[in-house]
Formats: C-alpha cells, structure tokens, sequence
C-alpha cells in the first residue's frame, strides 16, 4: 500500500510516529524545510524507484500518494 | 607517497554575525542556523585580499612545519576568488614568502579545490627533485557574492588555509571527479566576450545558486566520494577517526552522516564560526583539528570536498605529522 510506504518513509526521515501523518498532513504543518523536503523526495525516489519531478507542487501526504500511484501504475 | 607535516590558516579580521548581516540583508538570525548552522562568517577589508589570506595561512603552515620559505619546490593556491588573473595568487604569495626555489601555480575546482590540489602535490612529490610542497586554499568570496540575493549572501565567508607536504607515509586513496553537466547549479555567469570586434558587453560575474539541486548533490556525493576513497585506501568507514567534510550546510553533513550510517560527531564541523569558505573551507578545519590538538599520529581521517563545477573529491589519510 502507497500510503503506508510514505508514512514509513516520513516518520523515519522526521522521526515522528507513522500514526500522526494522515492523508491530509501538510508538509508546512509537520515543520519540513524546503531542505527537509528534498531529503524526503530523494528518499521517496529511492523507496518507490522512480523520479520525482515538480516536487514543489508537492504540499500534503496526499498529494505525494496521488503523484506515486500515478507514476507506479505506468 | 605524501604526509602533511604542517598547517596554517589566516582569517580576515572582521566578523559579522548573523543579527549584523540583518542590517545588509533581510534576513534573521534564527533562519540562517537553522538552516545552515552558520552563525558567522569573516568578511575582508581592502588589504586583506586573497594573496594576503593565503600568505597569512602559508606563514603558518610553514612554522608548523619547521621549514623556512627557501625549502618549498612548489606552492599550489586552490581558489574560486583570485587576488588577480595575472599574476597568480601563487606567484604572489611566493614574492612575499622569498620562496624562490619554488613553481607556482593556481588551481579552480571550487569547493574540491584543496582535495585537488593535495592530489595534485602527491603526484608532484613522486618525483625524485621534489621535497616540499605547500597548498593553499583561499578565497575573498565576498567579492563575487552578490549581497542583494539573501538566499546565498548569508551563506559565503572569507579565509584561507594551508598544508605543508612532504614525502613520506600518510595520505591514501584520493578521489576526485565532477559532473560538467550541473554547472549551471552554481555559476557566476560567463565572462562575455568583449572586443573591438564586438562592442562593450556588461558582464555581471556575481554567484548564483540553484540550492535544492546543488543540496541534493552534495547529500548524494559526499558518503559516495568517502566510500571510494576508502576502497581505494583498503579502509572501512568504521576505522575512521575523523571526517572533515567541506563546510558548506550543516544539513548536508546530517544527511550525508545519517547515509553512512556514521554518528555526527566523527564529523568536525566549524561552519558556525566560519560559513562556507569554498577551497578554503577544508583547509581551514583541518588547521583547527591540529592547533586544537585533536588529531594524533596513527588516527585516520577522510577529507571529502563538493561544490561549484559540479565537482567533488575525497581523499583518506593517516595522520602523520
């Protein structure tokens, strides 16, 4: 399951627990940089072995489950 | 077959903290640390360009050395900032030093530039008429920062620093290399082509970054550009002493910790006090770590430089002063 797999990523990238990142987590709201959300793509791009590209537009959990599944179902 | 046998270093004398940079710049405080860990940085005056940093720093190296000027065969000055075209800032720390005996030579790989130029000296001192050589890294990069950009004006600082090299058993396996193709991410702009065939053409040489790419570049080639110095060197991360990577963002030297699995504080990190120095950067630390009496003979150290070209190199050593 997509979600499951970001939530593992982020809680280990931001040391917090997969069950306070929803859905609607907005990445501003769980305190992520611009500097911290590279090191999240890049890690998300390892973990789903894609590339992830317009990571600005990129602002909830939401929005990254969504691009993944587009990009994982091609 | 190099060992480094003294170092030196030699900041400008003026320091301005984060809140002074908020008169210059819009910016705080707070942001620039948590950011970058930067707290401060040394910014020159008039006479303090980069041949005088670099001259500062060589006096120093060779104290620590035990040499005199007189010994030198060759002195490579690593540098983004030059004290002018021609001659080189080599040439003219050498006419200040009285080092007569020795070539000069001025190197660019930016941020990688002190790990390039201590490649370079290994080389040089495999040869059979060559005793002792002196690198430099140093830079007046407040002379192309354009202090209008708060994104990166915040970031850059001035200061040199200096290694004596001998023959001997010390430095390992260096790696150096570059990726040509993102040198867009970090560039001054090209100095145009201005003639009397083409007309005047302003040039505006002032640095610009592109920091997420240049970020993400740095976190990708900092633990790669150790692990390869390390094969090369018949080594194991878990040997190491110490890391002393480029001072450029402290969150690359978190996340490049984190990637190799390595605790933070087997990474020496000044960039509070100095900011980002480019080829001045490593140089600088390393100076520290000896003056501060951390290193000692037998301990193994990893140097790993990334930056502006998109270049980068690392190199492993065992300390052996």
């Amino acid at each position: 399951m997509i979600l499951e797999r970001v939530q593992a990523v982020l809680a280990k990238e931001l040391s917090l627990n997969a069950g306070d990142i929803s859905l609607e987590s907005n990445f501003e709201d769980l305190g992520i940089d611009s500097l911290d959300l590279v090191e999240l793509i890049m890690q998300l791009e390892d973990e789903f072995d894609i590339a992830i590209d317009e990571a600005e537009k990129l602002k909830t959990v939401n929005d990254v489950v969504e691009y993944i599944s587009s990009k994982v179902s091609e | 077959m190099a060992r480094i046998i003294g170092t030196g270093s030699f900041m400008p004398r003026s320091v301005i903290s984060n809140i002074e940079m908020e008169k210059y710049v819009e910016t705080n405080d707070e942001w620039i640390r948590t950011r970058t860990g930067i707290s401060q940085r040394h910014i020159s005056m008039e006479d303090e360009n980069t041949g005088d940093l670099g001259y500062g720093a060589a006096l120093e190296a060779l104290k620590d050395a035990g040499i005199s000027p007189m010994d030198l065969d060759y002195i490579i000055v690593a540098t983004t900032t030059p004290h002018s075209f021609v001659p080189t800032t080599s040439c003219y720390i050498q006419g200040k030093l009285g080092a007569m005996n020795a070539a000069c030579l001025d190197i660019n790989a930016a941020c990688s530039g002190f790990i390039y130029g201590l490649e370079l000296a290994e080389s040089l001192l495999d040869k059979k008429d060559k005793q002792y050589i002196l690198v430099i890294g140093a830079e007046v990069l407040s002379k192309i920062v354009d202090y209008n950009d708060r994104s990166t004006c915040v970031l850059f600082g001035d200061g040199a620093g200096a290694a004596v090299l001998k023959k001997g058993e010390g430095i390992k396996g260096i790696v150096t290399g570059a990726d040509g193709t993102k040198g867009a991410y970090l560039n001054t702009g090209d100095f145009k082509v201005r003639n009397l065939l083409t007309g005047s053409n302003e040039s505006d040489n002032m640095l610009t970054m592109e920091g997420k790419e240049v970020y993400k570049f740095a976190v990708q080639i900092l633990p790669q550009a150790i692990r390869s110095s390390l094969l090369k060197s018949e080594m194991n991360v878990e040997d190491l002493d110490h890391i002393i990577p480029h001072q450029a963002n402290i969150r690359i030297i978190e996340a490049a910790a984190k990637r190799l699995g390595i605790p933070m504080d087997k990474f020496f990190v000044n960039i509070q006090n100095t900011g980002n120095t480019s080829s001045a950067s490593i140089a600088i630390a390393l100076d520290e770590m000896n003056k501060k009496g951390l290193l000692k003979n037998g301990d193994k150290i990893s140097m790993v430089g990334f930056g502006g070209g998109l270049t980068y190199g690392a190199l492993t050593m065992v300390w052996n002063k």
